[in-house]
Formats: C-alpha cells, sequence, structure tokens
C-alpha cells in the first residue's frame, strides 16, 4: 500500500469519513460542470427537494455540443440549444458561475479551469468527464465522475469513493526534438496498454517529467485515463507555481507565499512508497501514432502495423478487429498513410502552446490538395492569446480553417464530424469506432506538430522530416 | 419492463446475452450523438446504435430470444473510455440489471453502483465457459446470487467476486449514497474549516 505519496497526502486530507459500504466519503474541492453531464443530476436534485451544497465550489462552462463555426444565438441544432440553455436556466437557478460564450472565459472546462487558476495543488477536483485526470498536472488529485455523481457532488460536495494504487511512471532522460508529450503519454499507454492502469492512479515522475511546461503536463495527465488510470498526476514544483502565479482565481499577496509553501510540502516524499514503478527512458521516444481502435494501438513513426503473429495472443482480436475497421494492412508502414481530414483541439492539445508547434509546422507551407484541416482553439482566451500572436493568420494562410473554441470534433457532438469512411489526423484522445461522428470514420491520433505535417503532406508524415522554414 | 433497481440488490434473475470483446468502450455503448439529451428517457432504443447497425440485425442486442434478459455477460475492461453515465443508462433502460465480466473501468463501475446494477468479475477462461453456456440456449433462466456470490443456471452454477464495499453497499441497499453523504453534513463543515486552500492557507493542514 502506498505511503507518503501525493495522492496519499491529498487523499487523506480530503476524507470526511468512512461510509457504512466500506467506501470512504471524500471532500470535493473543485467541480467542473458542463451541459452533457449535468442536466440530469439538476433534475435528480430538483425531484429529491435538494439543494446545492456549495455553489461557490461549483463551475460551469459550455463545451462539447458548441458549433464553432458561429456560435449565434439560438443554435441551429435545436437539441444543441435546448442544453446550452438548460445549463443556463440550471446555473441562475443555484447560483453557480456560468463562463458562457463570449464571456473571455468560455471553452472546453479541462483547459479554463487551469488558465483561470481554479485547478490548484492539493485540491480534490471532479466533474463529469474522464478526462478531468488533465487536472493532475497541478499535483491535484483530478478524476472523471457520472451523473450520478455529479448529483452526490452537487448536494453534498463529497463523493463515495475507494482509494486506488499508486504506480510512479517514472521517465528518464529527456524528450528529443520534435518529439512532444503526447507522444510520451501514447508510448506509455502503449507499452503498459488501455487497461494496465486500472485500480490506480499514474504519478509522472523523473527528469523527462520536470523539464515538461504546464500545458504539456496537462497533455500527459488528460490522457492517464486512456491508460486505464482514473486520474494521473504530476508533484507540484517551480514550472506549477510559475504557471499560477497571477491567474484569476489563484492566490495573491501573503496567501500567495503561503499557498507555495503548502504545495510544496504535499509533493511525494524522497522515501514515499508506490505500489508499482515503471521506468521509461524519454530519449528512446519518437513521434507516435495510433493505427488502430484503441489508443493503446500506437506506433512509432518508423515502425509498421504489427504483424498478427508479433502480438501477444491476447491482442490479436483486437488486432484483427482492428485491421478490418481500419482497413490497414499488416506490415503497412505507418509513415504514409493518407488521410482526409485533420484536427487540431481538444481538450488534450489545444492550448497555446499545441497552437504554436502546429503553426511552426504549418507556416509557409499549404495543406495538401483534397484535405480539409481545421483548429478549435481550447478556449475564448487561448483564441485570443493566439490571434494576438497571429498563429490564425499562419493557419489560415496554409489553408486551415480557424474556428470557434469548443469541443469539436473530438467526440463531434456539434456538427464538425467526419463522414462516411474518411479518415482524421487528429490531436484528440480518442480514435474508438465512431468516435468522430460517422460510425465507419477512422481516427490517426498524434501530436499536434504531428497532425500539421500530415495535413501538408495529406499523409502520416515524421514531422522531424520536415525541412527547417525560413522565418517567413 | 421491470422497474429500476431499488433497495437490496441480493438477487437478479432472468435471461443473460453476451457482447463479446475487450475494451469495450462507452462511445459503443451510446455513441455521442445520442448525449444530445436532457433526460436519460429515450436511450434504452439506442443502446449499441452503431454496432448494432453495422450487424444488420446481428448484434446480440437484437436476437429476438434475448429480448427482455437482464443479465449482460461480457470481457474484459467493459465501459472504458468517457465517463458517461449515459452508458449504463442505456443498458438499464434496455431491461440489464446485472453484469458479468473479466474486468470493468472503473468509472463505468461506479456508474452502475450508482443505479444498483452489480458488476461482477469471473476469471477469464471461466467466462468464456459461460459464454458458451449462455450461447448455447438463449432461453434459459439464469441467476445471479449477490449473497452467494455465483452465477447459476439450471444445475450449472459458477463463483463471481465483487469488492467487499460495493457488494455490501448492493445487498445492503445503501448503492444511493446520496443520503450517506448527506448525513455526514457536520464533518464536512468540520473538514472545510481545516483546509488551506478554502482558509487563505492560514490553516495548517
Amino acid at each position: 500500500m502506498s505511503s507518503g505519496t501525493l495522492y496519499d497526502k491529498v487523499w487523506d486530507l480530503h476524507r470526511v469519513t468512512e461510509l457504512p459500504g466500506g467506501s470512504t466519503q471524500l471532500f470535493v474541492g473543485l467541480h467542473l460542470i458542463h451541459e452533457v453531464t449535468s442536466p440530469q443530476a439538476f433534475a435528480a436534485l430538483t425531484d429529491k427537494g435538494l439543494t446545492v451544497r456549495c455553489p461557490e465550489r461549483t463551475v460551469a462552462t459550455v463545451d462539447h455540443i458548441v458549433p464553432t463555426i458561429s456560435q449565434q444565438r439560438p443554435f441551429e441544432d435545436p437539441l444543441a440549444e435546448e442544453m446550452l440553455s438548460t445549463l443556463e436556466r440550471n446555473c441562475a437557478q443555484h447560483g453557480i458561475v456560468l463562463n458562457g460564450l463570449g464571456s473571455g472565459r468560455q471553452g472546453i472546462v479541462h483547459v479554463i479551469a487551469p488558465e483561470l487558476g481554479l485547478t490548484q495543488p492539493g485540491m480534490t477536483v471532479a466533474c463529469g468527464d474522464s478526462h478531468t485526470s488533465t487536472h493532475g498536472a497541478f499535483g491535484a488529485i483530478a478524476f472523471g465522475i457520472g451523473t450520478s455523481q455529479v448529483r452526490d457532488v452537487l448536494a453534498s460536495q463529497s463523493l463515495a469513493m475507494n482509494k486506488l494504487k499508486v504506480r510512479r511512471i517514472q521517465v528518464n532522460g529527456q524528450l528529443s526534438d520534435g518529439v512532444s508529450a503526447k507522444d510520451l503519454v501514447l508510448h506509455v499507454i502503449r507499452t503498459l496498454g488501455v487497461k494496465g492502469g486500472v485500480g490506480f492512479a499514474y504519478e509522472f515522475a523523473g527528469p523527462a517529467i520536470e523539464l515538461l511546461s504546464m500545458e504539456e503536463r496537462m497533455t500527459l495527465c488528460n490522457m492517464a485515463i486512456e491508460g486505464g488510470a482514473r486520474c494521473g498526476y504530476v508533484n507540484p514544483d517551480q514550472v506549477t507555481f510559475d504557471y499560477l502565479n497571477g491567474r484569476v482565481h489563484a492566490p495573491s499577496g501573503e496567501d500567495w507565499d503561503r499557498a507555495v509553501a503548502w504545495w510544496s510540502s504535499l509533493a511525494s516524499d524522497a522515501d514515499a512508497v508506490v505500489d508499482d514503478e515503471v521506468v521509461f527512458d524519454a530519449s528512446a521516444i519518437a513521434p507516435t501514432v495510433t493505427w488502430g481502435i484503441t489508443p493503446g494501438q500506437g506506433l512509432g513513426i518508423d515502425e509498421s502495423i504489427p504483424m498478427p503473429e508479433s502480438l501477444e495472443a491476447g491482442e490479436r482480436p483486437m488486432a484483427e478487429e482492428a485491421y478490418r475497421y481500419m482497413d490497414l494492412q499488416p506490415g503497412t508502414p505507418i509513415a504514409g498513410v493518407a488521410v482526409d481530414v485533420c484536427f487540431i483541439g481538444s481538450c488534450t492539445n489545444g492550448r497555446l502552446s499545441d497552437l504554436r508547434a502546429a503553426a511552426a509546422v504549418a507556416k509557409g507551407r499549404q495543406v495538401a490538395d483534397g484535405i480539409r484541416a481545421f483548429v478549435v482553439p481550447g478556449s475564448e482566451q487561448v483564441a485570443k492569446a493566439a490571434e494576438a500572436e497571429g498563429l490564425d493568420e499562419v493557419f489560415r494562410a496554409a489553408g486551415f480553417e480557424w474556428r470557434e473554441p469548443g469541443c469539436s470534433m473530438c467526440l463531434a457532438m456539434n456538427p464538425d464530424r467526419l463522414e462516411g469512411r474518411q479518415i482524421s489526423a487528429s490531436s484528440s484522445n480518442r480514435n474508438f469506432k465512431g468516435r468522430q461522428g460517422s460510425a465507419s470514420g477512422r481516427t490517426l491520433l498524434m501530436s499536434p506538430a504531428m497532425v500539421a505535417a500530415a495535413a501538408v503532406h495529406g499523409r502520416v508524415t515524421d514531422v522531424r522530416s520536415l525541412s527547417p522554414q525560413p522565418d517567413l | 419492463m421491470a422497474s429500476f433497481p431499488s433497495g437490496p440488490i441480493q438477487l437478479v434473475e432472468g435471461r443473460a446475452l453476451v457482447v463479446a470483446g475487450e475494451d469495450i468502450d462507452t462511445d459503443r455503448i451510446i455513441p455521442a450523438r445520442f448525449l444530445k439529451c436532457v433526460s436519460f428517457d429515450a436511450l434504452g432504443d439506442q443502446v449499441f446504435a452503431d454496432d448494432r447497425k453495422e450487424l444488420d440485425g446481428k448484434h446480440p442486442f437484437d436476437h429476438p430470444q434475448s429480448q427482455g434478459a437482464s443479465i449482460l455477460v461480457v470481457n474484459g475492461n467493459f465501459g472504458c473510455g468517457s465517463s458517461r453515465e449515459h452508458a449504463p443508462q442505456a443498458l438499464m433502460r434496455w431491461g440489464i440489471r446485472a453484469v458479468v465480466g473479466v474486468s470493468f473501468a472503473e468509472i463505468f463501475f461506479g456508474n452502475c453502483l450508482a443505479l444498483g446494477i452489480p458488476c461482477t468479475t469471473a476469471a477469464p477462461d471461466q467466462i468464456k465457459t459461460i459464454q458458451a453456456a449462455i450461447q448455447a440456449d438463449l432461453s434459459r433462466p439464469w441467476s445471479l446470487d449477490l449473497d452467494e456470490m455465483r452465477l447459476s443456471v439450471e444445475e450449472e452454477s459458477w463463483v463471481v467476486a465483487v469488492d467487499p464495499g460495493p457488494g455490501e453497499m448492493l445487498r445492503s441497499g445503501r448503492w444511493d449514497a446520496t443520503s450517506q453523504l448527506l448525513d455526514n453534513g457536520p464533518q464536512v463543515d468540520a473538514l472545510m474549516e481545516h483546509l488551506p486552500y478554502l482558509n487563505r492557507f492560514q490553516k495548517a493542514a
């Protein structure tokens, strides 16, 4: 059993009591809600005659269903309009702050909470969305919940939870040029499997992790869930504090100094005990791309789609299903696979540094003929900052569409979707069958820079092979 | 359709059906386009919508003999991916009252527990045997006994498992956590008074 880790410390701080069934009542420090998984929770609250216990500890935004071409109200899609107006009504009725369209603070829930300084080290963060693991980048315990649990948090500011084991993912060395946090996490999931993390929180640690920016750490923790780990986290350090300093909801003045002292004390102790440890060498990781229908079916850019006989028996049925669904033959090099649509955005890779990395590739180049390519900033703040740097113009000049913020084609609950058997190069997090809005649509997951490289070549391309651009 | 789960869950009886395959994610159980709703009411008809369309009537949920079945037997890491409770809601509204498998994704397991739907496990080879037994005759009545922790059909029976906490919550009828959580309001208040980030970082943890 783990002890002395950040996970243990934060868990103990938020433990209210043990419940009769054997689970722990855990206090939730920050509750984030959005339009898709909250309406039924509010309805249940009303049915039971309950109120919201701590409206100031819940923060709302709208992200999943918003169109990205025109966000004019009412939306063209009446169902989307109904979902947003329901959220607006629920927030108004219960005194919850809604960071709505045009507020300057709207965006994907896992992008806006960090950028507003709401997410802080040592918190428990819950949201009706599995990618809540993102917030672990700050040294928080952050996890996705279902709608019944959203109801429970609204009513009691707490949850019935069972403690996880802790696996340290020790990453030594340093990522090479052209290799990003997305490649690292796809590599980890490929190695440990999509169910390898079930029952664990992943602690990402080691020299390579300490070198990552906060946005890169968010990308990493975001996809812990794709490896089966409900939480991923990074111990807070100076990088964390520098990111938070001066943000709207971050502590200030004397509070800031006390906060930093407390946050520092939460990092896992040098002699902390973990339940398991796995070691990776960052320098050995190449740009990584998925070829199949789970995020664990990944390949280094110089590799080929695996032959069935090279796989363990347990992996073969899923691989066979993936060959058929993806229409990709074993032995085919992943580099060179032709794509139809290129999507840059999502809670995994929709932040400013992601857009910069993609724009650096797009600058002075052109999207290949027949390719639809579009960029969806993760939030209104990201959009504004990107536009201030002229990234929107770089993308437009290269033939990308520049859109309004939202979840967009990561899960295609808005009009952005694949058609028929189209295949996408996507900076999002899931390549499940049908994920991007067409029941037969196909997804190749990769980093934003790799998506941009795929867009300009029309096929999967090693971003490291592109000749450096003159500074245009 | 039988009413939704309520009170102590000790015994689930009914016909069983099999959805085979590893890592079946919640996007497959209920595709995202069906999440555009403010109520769960209509989800029962949409469960596995794209898989069923692809198989054109040959999906287990479309088999005439499986209509009204209540025990679903799956393989490993069932319910991975999105946290959408719409997935267990869709299964429940179709008629599923218990799931048996090799393993479950955690959020899915918790979502099922919150609805009073037990997710119990058995070893991979045992699950294969159980799935074969179901498919040999879809009309047989099965029972999942949570007191004895056994899944049975006629003379045959297999041991199944669930963690002690959730098992006790189901058997005792305390799987709906809301009222228990609300009972401890004073302890929540006490914790909030000492949590550093709620007190300008002036309180020692």
